[in-house]
Parts: C-alpha cells; sequence; structure tokens
C-alpha cells in the first residue's frame, strides 16, 4: 500500500498535476463541492426539509453580509424561509448523486457495447455503431428529455412520481452511451490484433475471457478521460432537466430546480435565492471539467 | 453534382426512417392513446369503433406506412393536451423558434469565427487569453443560467430589454415575424445571445484548434516561403482551409441551437416549438413529442445535406470521382 | 573572385527549451557566388535544413539567430522585420520544400498559386501574371500547361506536383534558390528528371543555389561547390570533385566511403561507426571525435576551425599547421 501511494507521487500523472495551478484549484474546488455535497446532512447549518424548524417569519432574508441579512443565515433564505446555503448542500447531493450515476451507468453500458462491438465485429458492431450514429445526431439533452417523457407516458403518475430520480438517472445515462461505446470500440479495435491478444487466443482463453480481462483492461485509459469530462455534462443535463420541471421530483430537490423555484423570484429582487445555487452549480462544474481537460491532456501521449 | 446529392439523399433516408420507427413506436405503444381520446366513460363498443377509425388493429407495418403516409402530409393527428391537431400546433410556433434560431446561428457564426481567427493567428495576447477564459466559461455555464443572469442584468437591473415574449410581431401569410417592429427586435436580444452563446464559444474555439493546425502545415510555410503578405497568407490559405472541418461541426452546431432552442424559450417563456414541446413532455402529450422529434430529425438531415453540399464547394477534392486520386 | 551574392557569417540558431538551451547551428560561415550551386550534405538532424530555414528567414519558433550575419548582395538580411523580410522572401530568394504532396495548397488552383506569386512580386496584372504561369507551367515540363493552370494540385502526379514548386520558388525570378531535399520525397525514377530540370533552370536563368540534400548522387552531379555537416557545423567545404573523391575531413571521407562505386564490385561498404550525437549531448573538442578512427588528444579537448586543407577546407586538427610539423 505504502509503495503504491509512493508510486504515485513519483509518477508522472502527479508531477503534471503539481506543475498545473489551475488544475490544482479545480482540484480542490472540486473537493470541496463534493466534500460539502455527501456530508451535507451532518455539516449543514440547517435542515431545510425538517418542516418543525422552519420559520415563515424568516423567509425571503437577503444573505448575512446586507443591512436586512440575518447571520445564521450565511446566504440568505428563500420563500419559505429555508436556509439557502444548506438547501445548496443538499441540492448539491442531489445533482452529484443522479450526476455520478448517470455517468457510471453511461460507462457500463457504453464500455459493454463498445468492447462487444469491437471485439465480436460483424453485424452485431455495424448495428450498434449505425445506432451510435443516429443518437449522436441528436443533442443528447434532447435523447434525455424524451427519454423522460417517454417514461412519463408509460408510466402511471403515483409509479413515476417513486422512482423520478431512476428514471432521470435512466434518461441522462441513456442520451450518453454512444461516446463511450465509440471510444471503447476504437481502443478495441487497435488492441485486438496486438500479440498479446492473438496469444491468449492460441493458447485457448474463451473470447469472453479474453475481452474483460485481457482487452478491457487495455482501453480503460481514455474512459476515464471520457467520463471525467462526462461527469460535468451529466450534471448539467441533470440541472436544465430539473430546471425544466422534468427532472428529480419537486421533494428532493437539486441545484437545477433550487434555480428553477428562485426563478420566480428574480423579479421581485430576491436574486439570491436563484444566484447563489447557479454559482454552486457552475464551481461544479467548472471544476470538474478543467480536470477532465487536464486528465485528457495528462494521458495523451502525444502531448507530452 | 447532381448524383452527389442524390447520394446523400439516399443515406440520409435509414437515418429518417430509423426517427420515424421510433416516433411511431412512441406513438403507438407508449400509453393508452384511446382511453386518452376517449375520456373517463366511454363502452367497449365505443372503443372499438375508435380503435378500427385509427386502424390500430391493423398489423404493425400497416400502421407504420400509413404512419409515414400521413407524416408526409403533416398530419400528426390531435395534441392529447390541447385537443387541436398538432400539424396546426406546430406551425403557429414554428416562426418563433425558426427566427430565434437563425438569429443565434448568425450571432454564433458572425463572432466566432472572427474570434477564433485571432486567438488562433495571435496565441500570446492578453486578448486571446482574455476570450480564451470567457469561452471556457461559456462551455461550462449552462444555457439557462445565462438567460437568467442576462435577465437579472438587462431586464431587471436595468430595464433596457423585455424578458420574456416575441414582443409585437407581424404578420405575413402564415408566418409571424418580430423582425419588422422595434419591440420584437428587443425581445429578440436577450434569448438569441443566450441561445448562441454556447455555440459561439465552441465555433470559437474549433476554429481556434483548426487555425492553429493549418498554420503548421508545409504549405502555409511554403506561402511564406514565397513571400506573400501576411493578410493573404492568413486569411486566403489558412482561413479556406480551417473551413472545411469547421464547416461540419458548425453544421451540426446550428442543429442543436434548434434543440437547445427548449431551454431558452422556457427561460423566456417564448413561445417557440421548444416551448410547446417541454409542456408536452411534461404533460406525456405523445403526438406532439412524436412530430417533433421527426420534425427535428428533419432539419438535422437537411442541414447534413448543406453542410456536404458547402465542402463541395469549398473541397476540390472531394470534386473529384473516388478511385482517381492522382498521386 | 566576384562578390558572392548570400555570405554566411559564424551562424548559431540555439532552441531555448526547459531543459537548457539547444544549439542546433553553431559557427556555421560560408558564401555562395552568383550562379554557383551549393551542395550542403549530411545526416539527418546536422542542421543542413535549419541552415536554410535560417537563410530564409522561416526558423520555426522558438528557434532563433543567437549569432552572426546572413548577407545578400552585401547587406544583412537576418535582422530584418517581418515585412522587410516578406519581400526578400520569393522575389530574392526562392525555396523549394522537400514534400510537394503537402507544399501546395489543396484547395487553390496551380494556376492562381503561380499568379498570386507573381503579382505579390512584380509589376505586372491579373492577365499579365496568368500568361507567365502558363509559360512557367510549360517550362517546367507539363505538358498541356494552357489546360493544366486550372487544375488543383491533388490532380497532379508527386513529380509533377514538384515540378510545379519549382515554378513556383523560381517565377518571381530570385536570384538565389534554397532547395531543402527538393527529391526526397519523390519516387527514385523520377528524382533524377526533377534535378535535370532544376539544374537546367537554373543554369538559364543565372540562379545560385542551395541543395540541400543528403544524396551524394545529387550532388555530384549538381553541385559546383559541397559543404558537409555534422552536429550542427560545417566539417569541411570545398569543389565537389575534391570532397566526393579525396575528402580530408574523416567524416567526410567515411561518408564518401558509404557510396557504392558504380566502376567497380567491393565486398563491403564502408561505415561509421556510432551515430550522430544529439544536440544536448554534443561532445567537447571535435563533435566528431568519439567516431573517428584518427582521433588524436587535441580532438577531444579542442574544437577546430575550419583549416586549410589543400584543396578543401576541413574542420580537423589534422590540418593544424602545428600538429603536421610535429
Amino acid at each position: 500500500m505504502a509503495a503504491a501511494v509512493k508510486r504515485f507521487f513519483d509518477s508522472d500523472l502527479w508531477f503534471s498535476f503539481t506543475r498545473s495551478p489551475v488544475t490544482v484549484v479545480s482540484a480542490i474546488v472540486a473537493a470541496v463541492c463534493i466534500l460539502g455535497a455527501v456530508f451535507a446532512p451532518w455539516i449543514a447549518p440547517h435542515n431545510p426539509f425538517d418542516l418543525a424548524s422552519l420559520n415563515l417569519s424568516d423567509a425571503f432574508k437577503p444573505p448575512a453580509w446586507t443591512e436586512e441579512g440575518a447571520r445564521e443565515y450565511a446566504l440568505g433564505t428563500d420563500d419559505q424561509g429555508r436556509d439557502v446555503l444548506s438547501a445548496i448542500m443538499y441540492g448539491a447531493r442531489v445533482s452529484l448523486l443522479v450526476g455520478v450515476s448517470a455517468t457510471v451507468f453511461a460507462t457500463l453500458l457504453g464500455v459493454s457495447l463498445g468492447l462487444l462491438a469491437g471485439y465480436v465485429g460483424g453485424a452485431l458492431d455495424s448495428l450498434l455503431m449505425r445506432i451510435c450514429d443516429i443518437q449522436l445526431t441528436f443533442p443528447s439533452i434532447l435523447v434525455a428529455l424524451l427519454v423522460d417523457g417517454v417514461v412519463r407516458a408509460a408510466l402511471p403518475r403515483e409509479v413515476h412520481a417513486e422512482i423520478a430520480l431512476f428514471v432521470v438517472i435512466f434518461a441522462i445515462g441513456i442520451s450518453e452511451w454512444p461516446k463511450f461505446a465509440r471510444t471503447v470500440r476504437g481502443s478495441t479495435l487497435v488492441e485486438r490484433n496486438k500479440e498479446y491478444v492473438q496469444a491468449a487466443r492460441v493458447i485457448g482463453v474463451s473470447r469472453a475471457r479474453i475481452m474483460v480481462s485481457h482487452v478491457l483492461p487495455n482501453v480503460l485509459g481514455p474512459v476515464l478521460v471520457v467520463a471525467t469530462l462526462n461527469l460535468g455534462l451529466a450534471i448539467l443535463s441533470e440541472a436544465t432537466l430539473s430546471f425544466l420541471g422534468v427532472g428529480v421530483p419537486p421533494t428532493q430537490p437539486s441545484l437545477g430546480t433550487l434555480i428553477r423555484i428562485g426563478n420566480d423570484f428574480l423579479f421581485s429582487g430576491e436574486w439570491w435565492i436563484t444566484i447563489f445555487p447557479g454559482i454552486a452549480l457552475i464551481m461544479m462544474v467548472l471544476s470538474v471539467n478543467l480536470l477532465g481537460d487536464w486528465l485528457r491532456d495528462a494521458l495523451n501521449p502525444k502531448l507530452r | 453534382m447532381f448524383a452527389f446529392i442524390i447520394s446523400r439523399i439516399l443515406q440520409a433516408l435509414p437515418v429518417l426512417l430509423s426517427v420515424a420507427l421510433i416516433s411511431f413506436a412512441m406513438f403507438a405503444y407508449v400509453g393508452d392513446p384511446v382511453a386518452i381520446m376517449l375520456g373517463q366513460d366511454y363502452t367497449q363498443a365505443q372503443r372499438d369503433a375508435l380503435v378500427a377509425d385509427l386502424g390500430l388493429d391493423k398489423p404493425f407495418w400497416v400502421q407504420f406506412a400509413t404512419f409515414i403516409g400521413n407524416a408526409v402530409q403533416g398530419e400528426f393527428g390531435l395534441s392529447y393536451r390541447l385537443s387541436r391537431p398538432v400539424a396546426d400546433l406546430i406551425a403557429e410556433r414554428a416562426p418563433a423558434t425558426l427566427e430565434l434560431a437563425f438569429t443565434a446561428a448568425i450571432l454564433a457564426l458572425a463572432v466566432g469565427v472572427p474570434m477564433g481567427v485571432y486567438t488562433g493567428l495571435y496565441r500570446h495576447s492578453w486578448l486571446s487569453r482574455f476570450f480564451l477564459t470567457f469561452s471556457l466559461i461559456g462551455v461550462s455555464l449552462p444555457t439557462f443560467l445565462i438567460g437568467i443572469l442576462l435577465i437579472l442584468v438587462f431586464a431587471v437591473s436595468l430595464g433596457w430589454l423585455p424578458s420574456f415574449g416575441r414582443g409585437d410581431t407581424v404578420r405575413l401569410g402564415w408566418w409571424t415575424t418580430g423582425f419588422l417592429t422595434w419591440s420584437g427586435v428587443k425581445a429578440l436580444v436577450l434569448p438569441a445571445i443566450t441561445l448562441g452563446l454556447f455555440q459561439l464559444t465552441l465555433i470559437m474555439r474549433l476554429v481556434r484548434a483548426e487555425m492553429m493546425e493549418v498554420l503548421r502545415t508545409d504549405y502555409i510555410k511554403f506561402a511564406r516561403a514565397r513571400g506573400l503578405p501576411n493578410r493573404a497568407v492568413h486569411f486566403g490559405h489558412a482561413l479556406k482551409n480551417t473551413m472545411v472541418p469547421v464547416i461540419t461541426i458548425v453544421g451540426l452546431q446550428l442543429g442543436a441551437i434548434i434543440a437547445f432552442a427548449i431551454v431558452t424559450e422556457t427561460v423566456f417563456q417564448w413561445p417557440g416549438m421548444g416551448l410547446l414541446f417541454i409542456q408536452s413532455v411534461g404533460a406525456a402529450d405523445i403526438p406532439v413529442m412524436s412530430a417533433y422529434l421527426l420534425l427535428i430529425a428533419l432539419v438535422f438531415v437537411t442541414i447534413n445535406l448543406i453542410v456536404d453540399l458547402l465542402y463541395y464547394a469549398v473541397d476540390p477534392r472531394l470534386r473529384i470521382g473516388r478511385g482517381k486520386g492522382g498521386h | 573572385m566576384s562578390e558572392p551574392l548570400l555570405e554566411v557569417r559564424n551562424l548559431r540558431v540555439e532552441f531555448p527549451t526547459r531543459r537548457g538551451t539547444l544549439v542546433a547551428i553553431d559557427d556555421v560561415s560560408f558564401s555562395i557566388s552568383p550562379g554557383e550551386v551549393l551542395g550542403v550534405v549530411g545526416e539527418s538532424g546536422a542542421g543542413k535544413s535549419m541552415t536554410g530555414a535560417a537563410i530564409i528567414g522561416l526558423l520555426e519558433p522558438p528557434g532563433r539567430i543567437a549569432k552572426g550575419q546572413i548577407l545578400l548582395n552585401g547587406k544583412r538580411i537576418d535582422n530584418l522585420r517581418y515585412e522587410q523580410m516578406r519581400r526578400i522572401r520569393g522575389r530574392e530568394i526562392g525555396a523549394i520544400f522537400q514534400d510537394p504532396l503537402t507544399t501546395l495548397n489543396p484547395l487553390y488552383t496551380v494556376g492562381r498559386q503561380l499568379a498570386e506569386t507573381m503579382t505579390t512580386h512584380l509589376p505586372i496584372g491579373p492577365a499579365e501574371a496568368k500568361k507567365r504561369a502558363i509559360e512557367w507551367l510549360e517550362l517546367v515540363g507539363i505538358p498541356a500547361a494552357a489546360q493544366r493552370i486550372d487544375s488543383y494540385p491533388h490532380e497532379f502526379s508527386g513529380g509533377m506536383r514538384q515540378r510545379v514548386v519549382i515554378a513556383l520558388a523560381l517565377c518571381a525570378e530570385p536570384k538565389l534558390i534554397v532547395a531543402d531535399e527538393p527529391t526526397t520525397a519523390l519516387d527514385v525514377s523520377i528524382q533524377a528528371q526533377v534535378i535535370a530540370l532544376l539544374k537546367t533552370l537554373a543554369r538559364e536563368k543565372g540562379t545560385a543555389m542551395m541543395l540541400v540534400t543528403h544524396d551524394m548522387g545529387v550532388i555530384a552531379e549538381t553541385a559546383d561547390r559541397v559543404a558537409v555537416m555534422y552536429a550542427g557545423r560545417i566539417a569541411e567545404i570545398g569543389p565537389v570533385r575534391e570532397v566526393v573523391k579525396h575528402a580530408n575531413h574523416p567524416y567526410s571521407a567515411g561518408l564518401m566511403g558509404s557510396i557504392p562505386p558504380l566502376d567497380r564490385r567491393v565486398e563491403r561498404l564502408a561505415q561509421i561507426d556510432g551515430a550522430m550525437p544529439r544536440l544536448s549531448a554534443i561532445p567537447q573538442g571535435c563533435a566528431y571525435n568519439p567516431r573517428c578512427p584518427q582521433v588524436f588528444g587535441k580532438c577531444r579537448a579542442l574544437r577546430p576551425d575550419l583549416l586549410d586543407a589543400g584543396t578543401t577546407r576541413a574542420a580537423c586538427w589534422l590540418f593544424d599547421t602545428e600538429v603536421a610539423r610535429g
């Protein structure tokens, strides 16, 4: 273990990481966002969903540094007297949960299908790649919207409300798998013809075994990059869906939901209800994107 | 030339057919259209009559063929939510979306291309660095937040521009336009910026990357070695070569603008197809959704065709028949 | 002897990198007289092409001229502004690059590329430029030039494209051509034709030429004088007959020994052991000393300048008068 840690700190990856101040800052911002989100129930100053602690007389308090602000509500309160900071932390939790789950789903689906298409080839390959082509013609947000709409229409209202979170994860995941499938298929085609695969085939290792234990580990590098870059996109997709009112259920507001709710109060001057969740969203997505950019450049042997 | 167009159209057909199939499958199998159309109380006889009327008792392929036949004539049935013909609804809303998308696209191209050329040529100037930072934010900002921020600044704080709606429109036949009235133009500004900004930054980054790539090529070095003026090298030789890959991506992006209009139209309550679509998704209004899907596919395919034609015009290498590549 | 057309004095080209400055060309001096063909030979990475790039003022950044001067007709051109140098490129010094498949802009017709070069430098209009473009294509041996003028580069074969490149380099009638490996990328069967064309045209137009190549056959056939480069320096320079037949510098001798003679059979060709050092690891003293069969003490300590070696000038301590005496 200690040796592994030491090897990591000696690696080129760590070196290029420390050499880029932007990356270090993004990593710190991303870490703050993620920790704040994950540990929200324990570290948030208030529980925005505890109806007993809500007090309508505290509604529409501006941020603490303004004249009418209250000290206990650092970023102000919303129309129901909920602490905006706490709502952001809980909301980021939902955003992150959906973003990560959707990315994992898209990765699993894309990697398996890409591996199959690349290794098996033939008609299966053509079929899968045609599906990718057609789907990639449409922006992923449109696909996610459609999937969400179809599921909504197919399920009874009560059932849908119950599993709405999974529907969003499914919709976003489905909208993004082709990128993974394409990447993995490309690398698989290269790996398939290398000698170690030929060798494994000669000694009679089964197809499935070759794919999983020989080819798969060698195509995961690019997948990691695509996944990181995709995480930012998935978080944005979720926020967009929720903003449009078709995403996560209102009982579990994400950052996008908070922005949509706050948007109604923009004209009456209560800007903080929508702007702070917006800033949190931007920080989260920007830091993840910058980390993804760095990872892509650091793992790209051409740029070294 | 003619053969080229025909071959491209033939290539586009499978895409359109697959989308039509998905559209039809949604239309036919998702939810229970008969129940929705009949409302709460109905007899089995009424139901059977409607099923026969809609042709739902016929085999799948017959139904699909009928669906396509109807679609070609612009017939998509009634909206569950509004009980009006889908075709009418879309025709009413199309001008708003198309005008918005067109303005956003022009904005993205007219600003994005020159910015990309500039940052590609003068990589280390402070203005380039500024543009790049700006573009990074543009890529990371979700469209709806850009809209909200613009509303906050220009509509709420400064009160310069309207924050929702199309303003006054003028009727030209079945088309309504906001271009001809002052309030219509003012109403267009913020939505167009919101919708165009992401594409603008994307185009800028793309043009910059291509420009840098092209500037490294031998033919650019040779053009310099021949003593051609910078203007000719940069804006003639380099820019024209940059355009070849840029056209493809930009074409796809223009299609994306129509799709992203959904978000912008929601933020600005813009009475276009996107707003109609999102309301339909919320209400599970399948006929509108499937019609919209087909329409978008048609737009994408048309744009792809135009892109191919532009390619053909820009790159002489495509004009030669295959297999004759003269090395 | 007449006034030299081009004079390179103590040229030094450096590349600043993260791991320190690399010296790509070190203290290189030579001159070219009007109408003369100077061959420059050496292994890849010896600095031949970079010398050419420095002369036409198109060193790839971050490479830069750190020391020395380049004079054209007695006037310095190494310190000119971009715009002043631009007027010289094409008009005074033409250039030919290695790969004709990549040197022509694929989106413009060859006629347009020729015409724009001429209208940039010569006081002629578009109609005249087009007329001359056709003449130039005929001159470089493109059949049916009047029809081919509106063809795009991809419609020509590699050899034909290099002919177009030659026309482009010559069309504004420069007094000097820097030809960087003009035949390396071509089929062997076409190389001789292109070299013959280049030679004829240079002689007809009285154009001097710096011919960079690693092909000794091309040099022997075309050049008047030859400079042998090694690790960014000139090892030997002299008349082509002398250098090819009686090289004085051990490196040139080794290089010439590696050419298969046509007049007799040899069991084995001579080869030079080892490889040219990388720019980051040039040995002290003579850069060739680790590979030199005749190395002695002084070679490892001090760097030789070009010394008189009778028929040629060689950067080798063997020709140091003191050593010779002792």
